[in-house]
């Protein structure tokens, strides 16, 4: 092999202040800042969990007060959906690649772009604001009337928060379709493109046709609070329940926006790493899609013991069904790319082959939720914490911490030690299934969720459930050290460390700010592992 | 430590076993499935390791036949949980006609039952066993929610309506009853017991409570002393309808529209009496909006209920 050494000119050197940071256009470096934020507030969240788990140790509320612990598992999904999921794989992993995978030289509003990650920072700081000032005690689901009579904690910040940071999704969201329809190279048609762009695609349609609803919705919270109009009051004409309604209508659609593009980095995954055309492009593209449209017209399954009428409720839950199909063709497709592949066993693979296991766990758990009958019992209990914790853990940050993995060489130019890479990946997946398995069995035994102290026979399986989380945060905590540690001392890793196609792999590493030296003219389909890339003709 | 460690919920209800045998056909179409993934995923890690570095995979792009078939059989097979799902449902949705009812008010943080012989009681309600039960639910504050593990029911309790649940036990104990829906900053306390008794016992339980008589009586009084009885009188020359033997009949609206009067409709007409003004009426009436508890409405509800048609008064 040639001996490896940096491009003399990057992104990463292009400009060295404070300034050419924050005042940057370059869709790699806002990368980057999102990057350093996510990152931030999922250890901030994070911290909520241990506490939690803390807490849950013991089945008395002895570790902290009720008030508190209401705080916490609000706070922890305040700041895990609203500032790591849903902007985590989008605005990190999708604004450093969208432009690169399609041979743009950046996102259609570069001003724009960096003025999403501003405004999701400022929403951040209400947040934040909320949560050092006394927090919030509402669950992250802010249901009426509790939300707007009753709660005495910092609920107008913290709205306040989430419908600041809404804005950065739709405009991040809008950024993506506006690129990704005009900004192709030559010949990258769109069935050409990689299905990481497929899925980047939809969930950009659901962040700007969805997050307008929580951001009015979140507003009317806002003001029956301060002026008691009575939206939600049953005393005044209101009703609690349309709050629900509105709430899920963006908010299960949310969990696509989590999951989808971790299915699109884990279809880029195994084809890299199996040296495979996905199988089946045009399913797991327009399983996309489907997902996208179909994840509208489900919310009523967070409903069913909420008081909707039989028939609503029997509606909801057969399109709750039928999402669940295109899940499934894709698990199936990943499954069926991996025979006669040629599959090297190296980090990202690990995470992507973690993913489709507990992704699989996750959606077919999902059928028992959807199922009416079953889901009376189950709902608002342990078993639904689980479930979602698969699809949201399980599924959306292996994923994304198997594209940081798979992209860190492009990203930082440089490889990370790739036997504690395999050893903490091992780890996040024994402590994820350690944390997350016992609470199905505890969800069936009935355990409600959002309990500060619990009945003595439900302790065993918590305990468990806590030493998993302790495993599971080591597990976070490795990635840490030696992706940082790469930066500096990780051995060069030229600009296709791993043997894959796709145009991101063919620029430097770190790419130029331009991204390529001159545009490129695409004449193959993706994931074309059939013949050499250079000069290749399909 | 394992001992006195359930990994399976009581089953005490006959709801239960329904719900259960849903339970294990899901959970064997799940272990099938994800054993065949995660046994294909790690057949084919292994058996199509990378064996030289520059080594590539095979040219295989999809096929139509297997997308198909894993598009099909994955959808039959959740149609077949759907209907089997649905047909749960339905069941716990309708309960049987003749049902023991029990009135539930939620409040941060306690659950209040009422029983129509007058007996209260908090956190703790006394049922017989094998005795269709009905749940009449509402809440004075926040949205609570009943949920008997061992029954395998639940049902949000809502504040500005009433919400139902039914079960029926099949062996005596103490049961569990768990708010599951978030309710504030005492919400794990937020748990009682359901007692099932045998019918005797039950009977014995039942005549040693009810100072107060029975909570229709309790209604009677307090419509006296709220003087609906000026206006609402049994002999049709009242300004308001004749509420003897009106529960359970269909009105007609003065919009039009017709309506069964059930717990919602009497609940709406006394705090918002104006919002469906029954036809030939005048919106007179004030509100009670305040005035009265949860439990006094449900109070004047079961009094509403008692009042049976008296054909000798109706002049024809």
């Amino acid at each position: 092999m040639a001996t490896v050494i940096l491009p003399p000119r990057h992104y990463l050197n292009d400009g060295y202040g404070i300034a050419s940071w924050l005042f940057t256009r370059d869709h790699k470096r806002i990368a980057l800042l999102y990057l350093a934020g996510v990152t931030f507030f999922f250890f901030v969240g994070g911290a909520f969990a241990v506490l939690i788990r803390l807490e849950l140790a013991t089945p008395a509320g002895d570790l902290v007060s009720d008030e508190t612990y209401n705080k916490l598992f609000t706070m922890h999904g305040v700041m895990m959906v609203f500032f790591f999921l849903i902007p985590a794989i989008p605005a990190v992993l999708g604004n450093f690649l969208v432009p690169i995978m399609i041979g743009a030289k950046d996102l259609a509003f570069p001003k724009l772009n960096l003025a999403s990650w501003y405004i999701y920072m400022l929403g951040a700081a209400f947040t934040t604001y909320a949560i050092v000032t006394g927090g919030l005690d509402t669950g992250w689901t802010f249901y009426t009337p509790f939300s707007t009579m009753s709660s005495t904690t910092k609920v107008i910040p913290a709205a306040l928060g989430i419908f600041v940071t809404g804005f950065s999704s739709i405009l991040t969201g809008l950024n993506f379709i506006v690129t990704i329809h005009r900004m192709r190279a030559p010949g990258m048609t769109w069935f050409r493109m990689p299905l990481f762009m497929w899925s980047t695609y939809a969930t950009s349609l659901i962040m700007v046709l969805g997050t307008p609803v929580i951001a009015i919705t979140i507003l009317l919270v806002a003001a029956e609070r301060v002026f008691h109009f009575g939206f939600f009051d049953p005393t005044r004409g209101g009703d609690p329940i349309l709050f629900q309604h509105l709430f899920w209508f963006y908010s299960h659609p949310a969990v696509y926006i989590m999951v989808l593009p971790a299915m699109g980095v884990i279809s880029e995954l195994v084809a890299a790493f199996c040296r495979k055309q996905v199988f089946g492009y045009t399913f797991v593209a327009f399983a996309s899609l489907g997902i996208a449209v179909l994840g509208f017209l489900v919310w009523g399954h967070h409903m069913f013991v909420a008081g909707q009428s039989v028939y609503a409720a029997l509606v909801f839950s057969i399109l709750s069904f039928l999402v669940a199909i295109p899940s499934a063709v894709k698990v199936f497709n990943w499954t069926a790319t991996m025979y006669k592949g040629s599959i090297s066993w190296e980090t990202p693979m690990l995470y992507a082959i973690g993913f489709i296991g507990l992704f699989t766990i996750g959606g077919l758990t999902g059928l028992f939720l959807a199922s009416v009958g079953l889901d009376v019992h189950v709902t608002d209990t342990y078993f639904i914490v689980a479930h979602f914790h698969y699809i949201m853990v399980g599924g959306t940050i292996m994923g994304y911490l198997g594209g940081l993995h798979y992209w860190w060489p492009k990203i930082s130019g440089r490889l990370y030690n790739e036997a504690l890479a395999k050893f903490s990946a091992l780890v996040i997946f024994i402590g994820f299934n350690l944390t997350f398995f016992p609470q199905f069995i505890l969800g069936y035994l009935g355990m409600p969720r959002r309990y500060h102290a619990y009945p003595p026979e439900f302790q065993v399986l918590n305990v468990l459930s806590s030493a998993g989380a302790s495993i599971l945060g080591v597990g976070y905590l490795i990635p840490m050290v030696y992706l940082m540690w790469s930066l500096r001392y990780g051995r060069l890793a030229g600009s296709n460390p791993w043997g894959a196609v796709g145009l991101e792999w063919t620029t430097t590493s770190p790419p130029p700010t331009e991204n390529f030296a001159e545009t490129p003219v695409v004449t193959w389909d993706a994931y074309d592992y059939g013949a050499p890339v250079e000069g290749h003709v399909a | 430590m394992w001992s006195g460690t359930p990994l399976f919920p009581e089953s005490a209800s006959t709801m239960a076993s329904r719900v259960d045998s849903l339970y294990f056909f899901l959970l064997a179409v799940s272990i099938f499935f994800s054993l065949l993934i995660a046994g294909l995923i790690v057949f084919y890690a292994v058996k199509y390791r990378r064996r030289s570095p520059d080594s590539v995979g095979s040219e295989i792009h999809g096929g139509l036949v297997l997308e198909l078939t894993w598009t099909i059989v994955p959808f039959l097979i959740t149609m077949v949980i759907f209907v089997w799902g649905a047909s749960v449902f339905f069941a716990m949705a309708r309960p049987p006609d003749e049902t023991l009812n029990i009135y539930v008010v939620g409040k941060q943080w306690m659950w209040k039952f009422q029983h129509l012989d007058g007996q209260r009681e908090i956190d703790e309600l006394h049922v017989p066993v094998g005795r269709p039960v009905k749940l009449i639910m509402t809440s004075e504050d926040v949205i609570h929610d009943v949920f008997v593990p061992a029954f395998r029911i639940k049902a949000d309790v809502v504040p500005g309506r009433y919400t139902h649940l039914w079960f029926q036990s099949t062996k005596p104990g103490r049961y569990r009853l768990f708010c599951a829906e978030y309710c504030g900053t005492k919400h794990s306390g937020m748990i009682g017991e359901v007692v099932v008794m045998e019918p005797s016992e039950y009977q014995t339980w039942l005549s040693g409570g009810a100072a107060e008589g029975s909570l229709a009586s309790a209604g009677a009084k307090l419509f006296r002393d709220l003087a609906c009885n000026t206006c609402h009188r049994p002999d049709a020359q009242g300004r308001g309808p004749v509420l003897e033997g009106l529960f359970g009949k269909t009105v007609t609206l003065q919009n039009g529209e017709t309506l069964t009067v059930d717990e919602a409709y009497v609940r709406e007409s006394i705090l918002q009496p104006a919002a469906k003004i029954a036809s030939g009426f005048q919106p007179i009436m004030p509100t009670f909006q305040g005035l009265v508890t949860e439990e006094q409405l449900l109070e004047l509800i079961e009094y509403v209920k008692s009042l049976h048609e008296l054909p000798q008064v109706q002049p024809r």
